[in-house]
């Protein structure tokens, strides 16, 4: 450090510079007017134009938190409506199906009395054709004996075959 | 590592010898006429060329990054947003509602500094705030500008400010002694805190740099240093125009409620 003096104090800086008094109106000069010109564009431009940025996302973001709750209640009625809506729609299918159920109860009700006097009609008419069949064949079987006790007796003692007696005879038979 | 301290030492020896070792940590802060001339008060400097910078920095960031007012902000915007919330809480937090009549001025001190110290961080600049001129024209400023301010909304009770009416009698008249020795040192220090700093940072990042010049291949470990201090002066640089504007916040707040 010892050569800087003797290269010449006015080259390099001798103890600090910031204790020259002689520089400090030119620095304090300066200043003032940096800080005016800072504080004007500030108070006058950016500032207020900041505030008002802040100010308007504020008011954005209230207006659309608002519209968020609109939204929601909206949104919380229509599914109201909906549950209602469905809740009708069931009641009335419901009452559908009931009508439908006792439609078709009443239906079956008639069919099936139809139905049942068709079967007892039916059921009446084999009854009497199964009669009508069933004493056809005992005519049958009464001629068919007094054809064969005929013809046995006719062969077996001819004296005994007397038509009349046979025939009483197989009817006695026939009836136990 | 040893090795390297003892090369390290015989060159600075050797390079003393030689007389090419010159480290000349306070030239950064010479203010001299950019156009020759004589020194006078109205003599256009490098303290004009640097605080006209921090000026129109002031400008980009504050004004024509903001020319957008978008809702959604873009970077630019979104940083002086992020300047102007934080000032403004910071006025708000510590002097009250009534103190944020004072923000723009607050806020002016506050970019000033914090932009003057960050551009004193380029290589070749000048730094404005480490000359004591400018900081104790801002701290005085602030002290006289508090002081009236003080007087004029609460009158003579302003001086309950030195009587701390909770302390014990006796002791009141020691208290006040002291708190009005501490009041009229606060624009020193004040003032001293903010270009000390920026004055012992770039000095030490000069320091290293003359020993980088010096050492060669060992210019690596100067190299390092110089970037450790680098950021390091990044972070004073801005944590000291925040002290800077919380005590002026402080003292604001002294001024409108004196009562302790």
């Amino acid at each position: 450090m010892a050569s800087e003096t003797t290269t010449g104090a006015s080259e390099h800086a001798v103890g600090m510079p910031q204790l020259d008094i002689s520089t400090f109106s030119n620095q304090i000069f300066w200043l003032v007017i940096t800080l005016v010109i800072i504080y004007l564009v500030l108070s006058k431009i950016a500032l207020p134009r900041i505030a008002s940025v802040l100010s308007d996302r504020q008011m954005a973001i209230s207006n659309d938190l608002a519209k968020a709750e609109d939204l929601k209640q909206a949104a919380i009625d229509a599914e109201r409506a909906y549950n209602l809506a469905l809740s009708e729609a069931r009641a009335e299918a419901q009452t559908i199906i009931e009508e439908a159920k006792a439609e078709i109860k009443q239906e079956l009700l008639v069919a099936t009395e139809k139905a049942d006097v068709e079967i007892s009609k039916k059921a009446a008419e084999s009854e009497k054709a199964i009669s009508e069949i069933r004493k056809g064949a005992i005519k049958a079987v009464e001629e068919v004996a007094n054809d064969t006790a005929q013809a046995i007796l006719g062969k077996v003692m001819p004296s005994l075959s007397n038509e009349a007696t046979i025939k009483k005879a197989v009817s006695d038979r026939m009836k136990d | 590592m040893t090795q390297s301290l003892t090369r390290k030492g015989n060159k600075a020896v050797s390079a003393e010898t030689e007389s090419a070792f010159n480290i000349h940590p306070m030239d950064q802060f010479v203010v001299k006429p950019l156009f020759g001339g004589e020194l006078a008060w109205y003599s256009v400097t490098n303290v004009t060329l640097w605080m006209g910078i921090s000026v129109v920095a002031v400008i980009a960031l504050l004004v024509i990054g903001t020319r957008g007012r978008a809702v959604v902000p873009s970077r630019s915007q979104s940083i002086a947003e992020i300047i102007y919330g934080f000032v403004h809480k910071m006025v708000e937090d510590i002097a009250g509602k009534e103190g944020l009549r004072y923000f723009p001025y607050i806020m002016t001190l506050f970019m000033f500094i914090v932009l003057a110290n960050l551009l004193g961080l380029l290589p070749k600049s000048f730094t404005t705030t480490s000359h004591i001129a400018v900081t104790a024209t801002m701290a005085l400023a602030v002290f006289v500008f508090v002081t009236l301010l003080g007087f004029v909304k609460n009158g003579t009770k302003f001086l309950s400010l030195f009587w701390i009416s909770s302390a014990p009698l006796p002791l009141r008249p020691i208290l006040a002694l002291i708190e009005i020795i501490s009041y009229f040192v606060r624009p020193i220090s004040h003032s001293i805190r903010l270009a000390g700093n920026m004055m012992a940072g770039h000095a030490v990042i000069k320091v290293f740099a003359g020993f980088a010049g010096a050492m060669g291949f060992g210019a690596v470990f100067p190299i390092v240093g110089i970037m450790a201090v680098y950021g390091l002066e990044m972070l004073v640089t801005v944590i000291q125009a925040y002290v800077f504007t919380i005590l002026t916040c402080v003292y604001l707040n002294d001024a409108l409620h004196p009562a302790h």
